[in-house]
């Protein structure tokens, strides 16, 4: 077994077992990037150079590399959101989450790609060009966070951290076949993620097993006196889920999401993987999540008015790029046009229409009023089980090109994951399966605030119980 | 302005509050530093950076809430202000929209009438509300561009806004006297208006007297001082009766004030106004204030100005003007009550705080708040010297001004220059003689009952004595002279 295919727990005990080859970690995984990062495209940029050592701090990820989608700022590191707006921003502060791994021993390895802003279900928007998915080059990876996920499939990542405004990290977790945890908002700081959409926005791990996922969640979670939205709320040793049976555990499955555009293969899939966790002893029933058929309109008022507001800062002033021009005007309008591409413009456009003068109303306070409907059709089921269980997408990986010239069909790709943000609950993607053409599947586990134990526990069971997250994809 | 028109007028203050740090990072909140020096990738709106609110600038908020008389919102909510501007480094201003810290209070404002007589007016006050200041663009020696300096960038303001109560510019400038006081009492803010932690924007409107409907408001910005706020609105109220008058339609606009030229000029019409799309700020979640909470700030309010106007013409028996003068400014009011502390005659202090005192100050350019020159125990000395006949008020005169100069006491220069009033009666009567004996016209004057011209020979005696003679004593002395000489 080479070294670039341990998981984030595998890595912890050879490192225990071998404490000076902490280097070799991080060298073969540059090793392995010079190999097939150019079928890939998983980093925007990596310590090739190996000046990230982080091996003297003694901790639970010391000496451990991890990848960092690029909207989280790194300090003296570039941070680019795949856009070429920022090109060139080199932040002066380290994200909260980084800070944190660092203490932890962590190595920050690399920069993940990206949808440009995480704007996308696909990893086709960034300005590097498309991440591909490493099951099938032809195929895309999901997005946003669809760098980080191919990378921990791939192998040129151990570990990697991704955010999720809608899905972002659970969707690209599925296509790619590794385990994509959203945690619950507030649960991890946001301080240093570059905002999409604030009310929605949480990082997060992605990992090939459900217990590396626990392991980086102990690391991250906490409240932070530098993000007043981060809650103060304890947090549990998540590793102590894993080894928790499911006997006697309520899971739902909504009807809402078993209908008509779910693909039969997920369909079939993720039924199966229903059976395994009954077998195991989980008690299953059907449950209604009633204004779940409007969770994607409310998301494009929501998450779109939100990031049209986070992204005036960028307008050539202080830092990224800025087209010069003798007048002020020209100069916001032409960094604008030139640095934002065709994906950021159009959720730019959509944001700042539903918050104009005289659309307020009809929009963007009528959307927050569904989203609390939204919410509280996840209070309804968690008092009748205790995790909802259904497709992380409604279908397996889609061909690269196949949806770029179709925004509404690539904002369906998010129709299962986009209600977990708007109504702040954790979700996780775990895979399940694998498609005839052999692209994955995967499921999601969504329980109710701070109950990520919940999902581990169920997630850890049924990894246990089945082999999907030992396949490796064929480079 | 024509008697047949009326004009209405309210203004918004952007006060900035006297925090140690910055209101949504820890970033020092002083003026005066070096340009980008207290910055850090929170104001400077760095990506992924967030705001944390600094509760003592909620505190100072809702201090001045309580001291207006405003309701106080037990819900605090922060929005976002879009608009793009190379000042505003996040491309929003976090502010409150509709749920404001105060709302609904009033201020009393002192009017002085012809006859010299205090009125009362209250001013309505619709609402106060947090929000953060933006950078300042330096465009002076920069070529090809300007520069932005952040340090100001998350200075805590706090806005006030007046109902349209105010109807004329001495109003408007008693208006911003009375504010600013309150706010000086409160100690939240430096209210230094050429430093900007106090600036004023008027809206204007004239309409028939009488009449109901308001006519078409204008706003006027950048003023720099009380002064200019006045003469600004008075501007702008003489030109929206001469366009009424010939006819000309007045358009709804913003205006800026060019101080040098004496008058508003256009800068934006209504059509260009900004959508500034409002909507609640996601990184900061809403949050309850207790009742508790602000009776507890309610009862650390110091004593106002009102209060303390009250208790000064009660309990130093002074004019309701020399109590209004004096309490209008803290630090003249905490002067005179230094003086008397230090036993001095709360009149007499009074008058002189309000003359000489002021006229010095002024002509050094110094400041009441911090005077080495003239502590107040040394101005109670002098009017000490005054009443027990020591020196005279004349002589007193000169007196202050060596005091200040020298910062020696009262008795100090006294002694040294040999100024002690001349009371020996003996002495005042010889020089009275002599000044009888070489002006038998004044005296005979006098004596045919021209009463005034009896200040000639005082002074002739004053300027005998060097003006140590006690004014009192040489009247009543020539008097009885020229009397008896019948």
């Amino acid at each position: 077994m080479e070294l670039y295919e341990l998981t984030l727990k595998q890595a912890q005990e050879f490192l225990a077992k071998n404490p000076n080859r902490k280097d070799e970690l991080t060298k073969t995984l540059a090793d392995r990037i010079k190999q097939v990062d150019s079928k890939l495209n998983t980093y925007i940029n990596f310590d090739s150079k190996h000046a990230q050592k982080n091996g003297d701090v003694k901790g639970p990820l010391s000496g451990i590399p991890v990848s960092i989608k690029d909207n989280i700022v790194t300090r003296d590191w570039e941070t680019t959101c795949a856009s070429k707006i920022l090109k060139g921003f080199v932040p002066p502060y380290d994200a909260t989450v980084i800070r944190k791994l660092r203490e932890a021993g962590a190595v920050i390895f690399g920069k993940c790609n990206m949808d440009e802003f995480a704007f996308g279900s696909s990893c086709e928007t960034s300005c590097f060009g498309p991440t591909r998915n490493p099951w099938n080059l032809d195929f895309v990876p999901g997005g946003s966070s669809g760098g980080s996920a191919a990378a921990v499939a791939g192998r040129t990542a151990i570990a990697a951290l991704g955010s999720d405004t809608g899905g972002s990290i659970r969707q690209p977790a599925s296509f790619c076949g590794v385990v994509g945890l959203k945690p619950t908002y507030g649960r991890v700081s946001r301080y240093g993620l570059v905002a999409f959409g604030s009310s929605l926005d949480q990082i997060g791990p992605i990992t090939r097993t459900v217990e590396d996922s626990a392991i980086l969640l102990n690391v991250l979670a906490g409240h932070d006196e530098k993000d007043s939205t981060s809650a103060n709320v304890p947090v549990p040793d998540y590793t102590s889920f894993l080894t928790k049976s499911v006997k006697g555990l309520k899971i739902g499955l909504p009807k809402e999401y078993f209908v008509k555009g779910l693909d039969p293969e997920v369909e079939k899939a993720v039924k199966q993987a229903t059976s395994v966790l009954q077998d195991l002893g989980a008690s299953v029933t059907e449950i209604s999540l009633p204004h779940m058929k409007y969770a994607i309109a409310v998301y494009y008022v929501v998450a779109v008015a939100e990031a049209s507001s986070n992204l005036g800062r960028f307008d050539g002033v202080e830092y990224g790029f800025r087209h010069e021009s003798s007048n002020l005007r020209d100069m916001y309008f032409e960094t604008r046009n030139q640095g934002f591409g065709a994906e950021a413009k159009r959720r730019i456009l959509l944001g700042t229409f539903v918050l104009s003068a005289g659309y307020y109303d009809a929009y963007y306070l009528k959307g927050l009023k569904v989203r609390t409907l939204i919410k509280q059709d996840f209070d309804q089921a968690f008092q009748k089980v205790a995790l909802v269980l259904g497709p992380t997408a409604p279908t397996p990986p889609f061909r690269i090109g196949e949806k770029m010239s179709d925004p509404l069909s690539m904002y369906l790709s998010d129709i299962y994951t986009i209600s977990a943000n708007l109504a702040g609950v954790p979700a996780m993607n775990v895979p399940c399966g694998f498609s005839a053409a052999g692209l994955p599947i995967g499921m999601q586990l969504t329980a109710k605030p701070f109950d990520e134990g919940t999902i581990f526990r169920a997630g850890s069971a049924y990894e246990s119980a089945t082999k999907w997250h030992e396949k490796v994809p064929k480079l | 302005m024509s008697d047949q028109y009326e004009s209405v007028i309210g203004l918004e203050v952007h006060v900035q509050l006297k925090t140690e740090s910055k209101i949504f990072c820890s970033c020092p909140a002083q003026f005066g530093a070096e340009p980008n020096q207290n910055t850090c990738p929170v104001c400077l709106g760095l990506p992924g950076s967030l705001p944390v609110l600094n509760e003592r600038a909620l505190e100072l908020a809702m201090k001045v809430g309580l001291a207006l008389g405003c309701r106080i919102s037990d819900r605090i909510k922060f929005d976002r202000k879009n608009y793009f501007y190379p000042d505003l480094p996040k491309a929003y201003q976090i502010s409150q929209y509709d749920m404001p810290v105060s709302s609904k209070g009033h201020l009393a404002i002192e009017l002085k009438s012809d006859a010299g007589t205090l009125a009362e007016k209250r001013i309505g006050i619709t609402r106060a509300h947090l929000e953060e200041d933006a950078g300042k663009l330096l465009h002076e020696g920069v070529r090809d561009g300007s520069w932005v300096d952040y340090n100001r960038a998350g200075i805590p303001l706090l806005e006030i806004v007046s109902e349209p109560d105010l109807r004329s510019p001495e109003e408007a400038f008693q208006y911003l006297v009375s504010l600013k006081a309150i706010l000086q009492y409160l100690g939240v803010s430096d209210c230094n208006m050429e430093e900007g932690s106090l600036r004023c924007d008027a809206n204007v409107s004239i309409r028939q007297k009488g009449a109901a409907p308001f006519g078409t408001k204008v706003e006027i910005k950048n003023m720099n001082s009380f002064r200019a706020v006045h003469k600004a609105i008075a501007y702008e109220i003489k030109r929206q009766s001469e366009a009424l008058e010939t006819g000309t339609r007045i358009v709804q606009e913003t205006r800026l004030w060019n101080e040098s030229k004496g008058e508003t000029f256009t800068m934006r019409s209504k059509e260009e106004a900004h959508d500034y799309r409002y909507f609640p700020e996601p990184d900061l979640v809403p949050f309850s204030v207790s009742s508790d909470q602000i009776e507890a700030l309610r009862k650390s309010l110091p004593e106002l100005p009102q209060a303390r106007f009250e208790r000064f013409r009660k309990q130093y028996g002074i004019s309701d003007y020399d109590a209004y003068v004096l309490v209008a400014e803290k630090a003249l009011a905490d002067y005179f009550e230094a003086c008397t502390r230090e036993g001095a005659n709360p009149k007499l202090a009074s008058n002189w705080i309000q003359s000489e005192l002021l006229a010095l100050i002024n002509l050094k350019k110094h400041s009441i708040k911090n005077l080495p020159n003239l502590p107040p125990k040394h101005l109670a000395g002098l009017i000490r010297l005054i009443e027990n006949g020591t020196i005279s008020g004349k002589i007193a005169k000169d007196v202050i001004v060596e005091m200040y100069d020298t910062k020696k006491s009262a008795e100090e220069i006294v002694k040294e220059k040999g100024l002690i009033q001349v009371t020996d009666t003996k002495l005042l009567e010889e020089v009275a003689d002599r000044v009888i004996q070489a002006n038998p016209k004044v005296a005979a004057e006098v004596r045919s009952g021209k009463a005034q011209a009896i200040g000639f020979l005082v002074g002739q005696v004053m300027k005998e004595t060097q003006g140590k003679a006690n004014p009192k004593m040489i009247n009543e002395i020539l008097t009885k002279k020229i009397t008896s000489q019948k």
